[in-house]
């Protein structure tokens, strides 16, 4: 044994590693305060489930910061609120419907951009930005003054769409698109190439490449794009706001509900959407999972 | 033997072929998309911006005119909203930061292989619309909601104490809701950070605390950047909160732009205020696309 090491050895044992087991209470510090936080982050929610149950005496019956007890009495009728059903039909019908014209668009954006070089790229890659970035309320306001504007517009003026269900659909595809886009680009650019150019070292044509080969290796990322464009679109209110005219989505209900009192299927409703995105969540993540194993 | 050559030709004469064509690929492909976010994003902001420039009233029909006295007329009436959306978002956005950042940083370096499930335990809470999660605030910061209520009926609280319709339940309200946009840049930032480079710091003997701020925090620059843009800009135009949770002396430019527009339909006035926000996002969003790209990790993941 040479001497350097052994001047390194005792080093060595001044020096702390990494992780060295911190035996303070110091340690408890950043993970209580993440698990504070988590509890923070989720104190809403356990308010809208406990609340859903509460057995409030006022009529016409809305929500009160009191609880009074429990009752199953809003669960057995969910939709009995009128004008909710109405609303919760719009945004059930918009969602899917902004989602998939999104995903096609967004997809095609993403491909673009995560594969090609080409002029132009970069203000694409801006606007991409740019939607992601900007208020909701210039978006929203923005994309009103367009739709207002529109039937004095030469030509295409006796297109206009008329305000309601159809500008909500409009709005909700063009906001959702870039995070298709996005989320498609970052799948695309950490492709590997080389199994493309197998495909067609092996005479497949490019069409073919793309469907055998990497359309199969996006998809998740394709899924992941449509599953965020229906979620955007069934919960945005301040867009759709904006544009809906007489036409309530869900949001727009509750939004407005919250002036006279808030009924309480309202939270049986936000129950059960929640329910439904934490079982796609985990669908999803116990699909990735049974993907990566095989 | 020559059929297997005659393929390798065809094949080589067809590649050329697509490869003459693949210069074309790129723009068919982002053709349908972007002709829509020209119509239905550049469009509407250049008619934003032209309505904001019309005068008249709604009767009498709307004249393009040049009328920057909306933007003056505007500004000067509701610089008191103004002023306190900035500092309402300014707050909002360091309070953000600083419950995200300690937060993001242990699940990123000490996560381990939990990483993903402690992220999504952050993130589903917000699978619950924006509207819904809000109004429960207002019972959990209600008068004699669920938190006060208890504290003042032991006595612990003045009967008098409020938190509801005062800024700070606006900034609470706000905090809460923009969270995620601050944490998962942040996230994203400081997980990409190589471990190695903090224990190659600790191996020339910084401590703990110089490690963190010399190595870790420069590194995590770009995360920061990326979570003040997506919190402070949108934090601005908010009015949800202030809509729910505020009172009337909570009012912020969001809810001025909104009633103008749609209640008492001054669409000149309405989107002069609006563009002012929208050119503030585009100098913020500039500025960040020419410091970091606009193909930045850090910011796409975040979503």
């Amino acid at each position: 044994m040479s001497a350097t090491s052994v001047t390194a050895r005792a080093g060595e044992r001044d020096l702390a590693p990494l992780h060295r087991p911190n035996k303070r209470w110091t340690r408890f510090i950043l993970p209580g305060f993440t698990w504070l936080m988590i509890v923070y982050l989720a104190s809403p929610i356990f308010v809208m489930i406990l609340y859903s149950f509460n057995d409030v005496p006022i009529v016409p019956v809305k929500q009160t910061p009191k609880f009074w007890g429990f009752t199953l009495r809003w669960w057995r009728d969910p939709f009995g609120v009128p004008g909710m059903p109405e609303a919760l039909r719009v945004s059930l019908q918009v969602a899917p419907l902004s989602a998939i014209v999104a995903t096609a668009l967004g997809t095609l954006l993403g491909l673009a951009l995560g594969r090609y070089r080409f002029r132009g790229k970069a203000p694409v890659n801006f606007l991409i930005f740019i939607a992601i970035a900007v208020p909701e309320i210039v978006l929203g306001s923005s994309l009103l003054a367009l739709f207002i504007k529109w039937p004095e517009l030469p030509l295409v003026g006796a297109f206009a769409p008329p305000i309601g269900f159809p500008t909500i659909l409009l709005s909700h595809i063009s906001f959702s698109i870039a995070f298709v886009a996005v989320t498609v680009r970052a799948r695309v650019q950490t492709l590997d190439r080389s199994l493309e150019d197998a495909a067609q070292d092996l005479f497949a044509d490019p069409v073919t490449t793309f469907f055998k080969v990497t359309l199969p290796l996006i998809a998740p990322s394709i899924l992941a794009g449509f599953l965020l464009a229906f979620v955007l679109s069934l919960d945005d209110f301040v867009i759709t706001n904006f544009v809906s005219g007489g036409t309530s989505t869900f949001p727009v209900f509750v939004f407005g509900a919250t002036r006279i009192g808030l009924p309480p299927h309202v939270n049986v409703v936000g129950t059960m959407l929640f329910a439904a995105g934490v079982l796609a969540a985990i669908a999803n993540v116990a699909i990735q999972s049974w993907r990566a194993r095989r | 033997m020559a059929q297997i050559e005659e393929r390798v030709t065809a094949a080589a004469v067809r590649r050329g072929a697509y490869a003459r064509h693949r210069k074309a690929v790129p723009y068919w492909l982002m053709t349908p998309a972007g002709l829509y976010l020209l119509v239905f994003l550049v469009l509407p902001m250049a008619i934003l911006v032209y309505t904001s420039l019309q005068s008249g009233g709604i009767f009498g029909g709307l004249r393009f005119s040049w009328a920057w006295e909306n933007y003056t007329r505007g500004i000067s009436t509701y610089k008191t909203q103004f002023v306190r959306s900035i500092v309402i978002s300014a707050v909002v956005t360091v309070s953000c930061l600083l419950l995200a950042y300690p937060m993001t940083y242990w699940i990123a370096f000490y996560g381990q292989r939990w990483k993903s499930s402690i992220l999504l335990l952050i993130l589903v809470p917000f699978f619950v619309s924006y509207v819904i999660r809000t109004v429960q605030w207002r019972f959990l910061l209600g008068d004699s909601g669920l938190i006060f209520g208890p504290l003042k009926s032991l006595g612990l609280l003045p009967e008098g104490f409020r938190v509801l319709a005062t800024p700070f339940a606006v900034v609470a309200g706000i905090t809460y809701n923009y969270l995620p946009f601050t944490a998962l840049p942040l996230y994203v930032a400081l997980e990409r950070i190589d471990k190695s480079l903090v224990e190659a710091a600790k191996d020339l003997y910084a401590s703990k605390w110089q490690a963190f701020r010399r190595v870790v925090w420069p590194l995590s620059l770009p995360g920061v950047f990326a979570a003040f843009l997506l919190t402070f800009v949108p934090a601005t135009g908010d009015y949800v909160n202030a809509a729910v949770l505020g009172g009337p002396g909570t009012r912020m430019i969001g809810n001025i732009i909104q009633e103008t527009f749609l209640y008492s339909v001054n669409y000149p006035l309405a989107a002069a205020l609006s563009v002012v926000l929208m050119v503030a996002m585009l100098i913020l969003a500039s500025i960040y696309a020419r410091i970091l790209g606009t193909e930045d990790e850090t910011l796409t993941a975040a979503i």
